[in-house]
């Protein structure tokens, strides 16, 4: 009975509650989260994602028994003008419901840490008032991320894609009186949400083509429509494609406009958790994937994408091995992952790229998380620290003040290793068999992907042993690391989960069951997956173990000690302090972007708004001034000289009448 | 026979009405822009005269007798009201009364 | 060209006078002067009509403008003693601009009835008269309804000057009811 209820199609209409269940939780939060207490606001905020957890997982039932796809239900009509028809459908198919699985579960999680990470960080910025105002800002995000991917045409999905980087921009600047100069964290913001607009531009403009091109925005009909035939027709698509990429650069961090990614990790740790690194990040990639049949159609565009993706992996990679901050490694290592993920659907292995989304989704979390716990167990240490001077800086996520916390904090340790070893590569983790996929699909696309991917994975698994040994080997370098703390179960069970699920993740998709490959494949056709091979898997595994050897080589042999030159340093010399200063990136697009920019914009404020455009209203206004003043000597305030004017009129019309 | 053109009963009454409005605007003393007012009344009735002649028709007469009435009424009202203000504010200088600006 | 006929001269000496009265009404600084003028005035109108035919209106001139309705201005000037008001008002600009205007409005009148072209109307001296049984079968039949209105009125008007003038004391007593309770 039970069965025959949760298998049935009907179950599939539920769809809409996927939205509205963190709608609901972030009302309750916004009305009386206040006076419910930091536990309950937190625990309805986490509420909230787990029903929708628990709805995706019923739909993913009923799915699986109901395959004739795609199920499309409509919530409401929305926008009906001539032609421009677009509804607030929602798609019910294997590749919407993965990512609401992800989505949700990977929220969930990171909500439950939030309740205990919230709780300590709203005390140590001295607010708690804002402990409701995180999850309120958790719940929308959550809700936006599912619109996004329940969409049924481009116009919804825009409208979350927009809903996430409002969110974003919300809470990377959660503490926005904080950061460099008080304003650090705004800057950072700002950033994120500029940066996004360039994304989001490409979106818009690939929007308008796709509606020029297909006369709709909805899924079904645009994919159904067919390859354009006709030379314009062509470069329509290919337009449609690189606008597109420009969205995925955007939203997904990849070059060129991946500068916003780094600076967002001044949010809250659960938000780079969530946002910056297991869900909103790979809205591109599930874009591309849902856009397939629009890829398929374009002559380069997928090319484009694999190559921006591969570019972006290296890239990232070798930045990621020049930084100091725990959380900006982990970043770029995102960006790097990301770049994996949009070269692998770019080679159109969607299936490979949205695998790799998901372990990535379950590892990227449980570093951040665990790096969120770092932080705050060395924070405390900091604050009983005896000898030391409150008034200077000190800075718990600079992995030179760390050291030796493999004993204070076990269950972070070991899970952070569990994270580390699948970000790596390592068989038989989660990562492994990922990243495997992606890189053998790039050995029959281009030889020279395969390399670049290779040596990204290298890095990879170097940044990561660097990390691993500078924070949680030798010995603690300050007090700070001596004194740390392990944090409570309400953080440390969220990562035993998702440490468990970076071990067995790779099970969703193992060679030659391919549990995922048949169920993506319902939705995104003509894929095939890359022949596994025993060579390629060896020499991805060498790669990982040559990464962690030479990491340990350089790290592991000698301890830190503080104050120390790094010793890849040494060695490099110059090539690394390219990698420690980014490539000047920031620097030369301040240079070549933002500065001309304000110029223009100084030009256009000073000389012309306050000037010209200001100098014409004020002119106007004198003028107006003037002309009334004169008009007003008229208005005497004494009756006769109001019956003088109508005399006056009296006579002028008498003359009107008579000269006619 | 002998006539007289309605041209000059017309002008004179143009004439009457011009000095009874200029009384209305230049003059301060609200008794003395009633009489001005009374003048184009005059003015008026003599037109209506003027013409219920030319036409051979007594209902212009009627008219004038009306507005004479009415004249009649107008005039209680506005001494009624003169005396009123006059004992308000100790002087009926129309100037005095305006209160529309500042 | 013009025949100075006598009823011409008549007219002509009749219709100066008139103006002239006007003129003295316009200009006499004393309240009283003015009001006589203008009994002047209303006597000259009031030959006019007897000229063309309307002794009913020209008597109802006489007895109720230069009669009644003058003595009732006298009456209040004199109650008042305002005969005169002070020279110069506020607005200088005034009398300078309604002499002008009215200029303008007096040559507009004269351009229309005598030099664009003369009305073919004329009035004939002495005849069309309307008796006085005339003007009451029209008042009493034709125009009854409009009669009994002046007549209201006239009523609505005595109250209305009663009410206005006796304010005070109806205030007073107001007042002093207020003071009982």
């Amino acid at each position: 009975m039970l069965i025959e209820t949760i298998t049935s199609v009907r179950i599939l209409q539920l769809v809409s509650w996927v939205v509205f269940f963190p709608l609901i939780g972030l009302l309750i939060n916004l009305v009386i989260g206040r006076k419910l207490g930091e536990r309950l606001s937190g625990g309805i905020a986490s509420l909230a994602s787990g029903l929708a957890f628990v709805t995706a997982f019923l739909l993913l039932v009923s799915l699986n028994s109901n395959p004739e796809a795609p199920h499309v239900y409509r919530l409401a009509e929305w926008i009906n003008i001539g032609s421009l028809v677009v509804n607030w459908d929602f798609r019910v198919d294997t590749l919407s419901v993965t990512m609401m699985l992800v989505v949700s579960g990977v929220g969930t999680l990171i909500h439950v840490y939030a309740i205990g990470y919230m709780h300590a960080d709203v005390r140590l910025n001295k607010d708690p008032e804002r402990y409701t105002r995180f999850f309120i800002y958790m719940n929308l995000f959550i809700m936006m991320m599912m619109i996004l991917v329940s969409a049924e045409s481009y116009l919804m999905t825009f409208i979350g894609w927009e809903g996430v980087g409002l969110c974003s921009y919300l809470l990377i600047g959660f503490w926005f009186e904080k950061g460099k100069d008080g304003v650090g964290n705004a800057i950072a913001a700002k950033k994120a949400f500029i940066t996004n607009r360039v994304g989001d531009f490409g979106f818009l403009v690939a929007m308008f083509m796709i509606f020029l091109q297909f006369g709709s925005l909805d899924f079904t009909r645009v994919f159904a429509a067919g390859t354009p035939t006709g030379e314009l027709g062509k470069w329509v698509v290919i337009g449609i494609s690189l606008f597109l990429l420009l969205a995925v650069t955007g939203k997904s961090a990849q070059l060129p406009l991946f500068v916003w990614l780094p600076d967002a990790m001044a949010g809250p740790t659960p938000v780079s958790a969530l946002i910056h690194a297991a869900t909103m990040v790979t809205a591109g990639v599930y874009l591309v994937a849902r856009s397939a049949p629009i890829f398929a159609m374009s002559a380069f565009g997928p090319d484009a994408v694999a190559w921006v993706g591969t570019i972006t992996a290296l890239f990232a990679a070798t930045i990621a091995i020049g930084q100091y901050d725990i959380k900006k490694v982990l970043a770029y290592s995102t960006i790097s992952q990301l770049g994996f993920m949009v070269a692998a659907v770019g080679m159109g292995a969607y299936v490979a790229g949205m695998f790799h989304l998901i372990t990535h989704a379950f590892f990227k979390a449980l570093l951040f998380l665990s790096a969120g716990s770092v932080i705050q167990g060395v924070e405390y240490g900091h604050h009983h620290a005896q000898h030391v001077d409150h008034h200077v800086e000190f800075d718990p996520q600079d992995m030179r003040n760390l050291g030796g916390l493999s004993r204070r904090m076990k269950v972070t340790f070991w899970v952070y290793l569990v994270g580390a070893l699948a970000l790596a590569g390592v068989a038989p983790l989660a990562g492994f068999f990922s990243k495997d996929e992606i890189v053998t699909f790039a050995l029959g696309k281009h030889p020279v992907m395969f390399g670049m991917l290779l040596l990204a994975a290298f890095f990879t698994a170097f940044y990561m042993t660097r990390q691993v040994w500078m924070v949680f080997f030798g010995n603690a370098r300050t007090e700070a690391a001596e004194g740390a703390k392990e944090n409570p179960p309400v953080m440390t069970v969220p990562l035993i989960v998702l440490a468990v699920l970076s071990i067995v993740g790779g099970a969703l998709n193992l060679p030659h069951v391919e549990t995922l490959q048949h169920w993506l494949e319902r939705t995104i056709h003509g894929v095939h997956p890359a022949e596994f091979s025993f060579v390629v898997a060896g020499v991805s595994l060498a790669v990982a173990f040559g990464g962690i050897l030479s990491g340990w080589f350089f790290y592991g042999r000698k301890h830190w000690e503080l104050g120390q030159v790094d010793p890849l340093k040494k060695l490099l010399g110059p090539v690394f302090t390219v990698f420690e200063r980014k490539w000047w990136v920031d620097e030369i697009y301040n240079v070549f972007v933002l500065q001309p920019y304000k110029d223009a914009s100084a030009i256009l404020a000073e000389p012309i708004d306050q000037k010209l455009i200001d100098g014409t209203a004020n002119g106007l206004g004198k003028l107006t001034g003037l002309v009334s003043r004169g008009l007003g000597l008229l208005q005497t305030g004494f009756v006769r000289t109001y019956a003088l004017m109508i005399f006056i009129g009296v006579a002028a019309i008498l003359g009107y009448l008579i000269t006619r | 026979m002998n006539t007289i053109p309605m041209s000059y009963f017309l002008v004179l009454s143009a004439i009457m009405f011009s000095l009874g409005a200029i009384g209305v605007i230049t003059r301060r003393n609200p008794l003395v822009i009633f009489m001005s007012l009374e003048l184009m009344f005059n003015a008026a009735n003599l037109t209506f005269v003027a013409f219920s002649n030319a036409f051979g028709n007594a209902n212009g007469q009627i008219f004038v007798f009306f507005v004479m009435v009415v004249a009649a009424a107008e005039v209680a009202v506005g001494l009624a009201l003169i005396v009123a203000i006059f004992r308000a504010r100790g002087s009926i200088d129309i100037d005095l009364m305006s209160s529309m600006k500042n | 060209m013009l025949q100075l006929t006598p009823q011409l001269i008549i007219f002509f000496s009749v219709a100066a006078l008139a103006i002239a009265s006007a003129l003295g009404m316009l200009f006499s600084r004393n309240t009283v002067y003015a009001a006589l003028l203008l009994v002047l005035n209303f006597t000259t109108v009031a030959l006019i009509y007897f000229m063309i035919g309307a002794p009913f209106i020209g008597l109802a001139q006489i007895t109720i403008y230069a009669g009644a309705i003058m003595v009732l201005f006298l009456f209040v000037i004199m109650l008042l003693g305002t005969e005169v008001i002070a020279k110069h008002g506020p607005v200088g600009f005034q009398h300078i601009a309604a002499a002008f205007i009215g200029l303008v409005v007096i040559a507009e009148a004269i351009f229309v009835f005598l030099i664009k072209g003369q009305s073919a109307l004329s009035i004939i001296p002495g005849g069309n008269v309307v008796d006085v049984m005339e003007i009451g079968d029209l008042l009493y039949n034709q125009y009854l309804l409009p009669f009994e209105i002046t007549s209201f009125i006239l009523l609505v008007a005595v109250i209305g000057a009663i009410l206005l003038t006796k304010q005070e004391r109806v205030k007073s007593r107001i007042g002093k009811d207020e003071a009982k309770k």
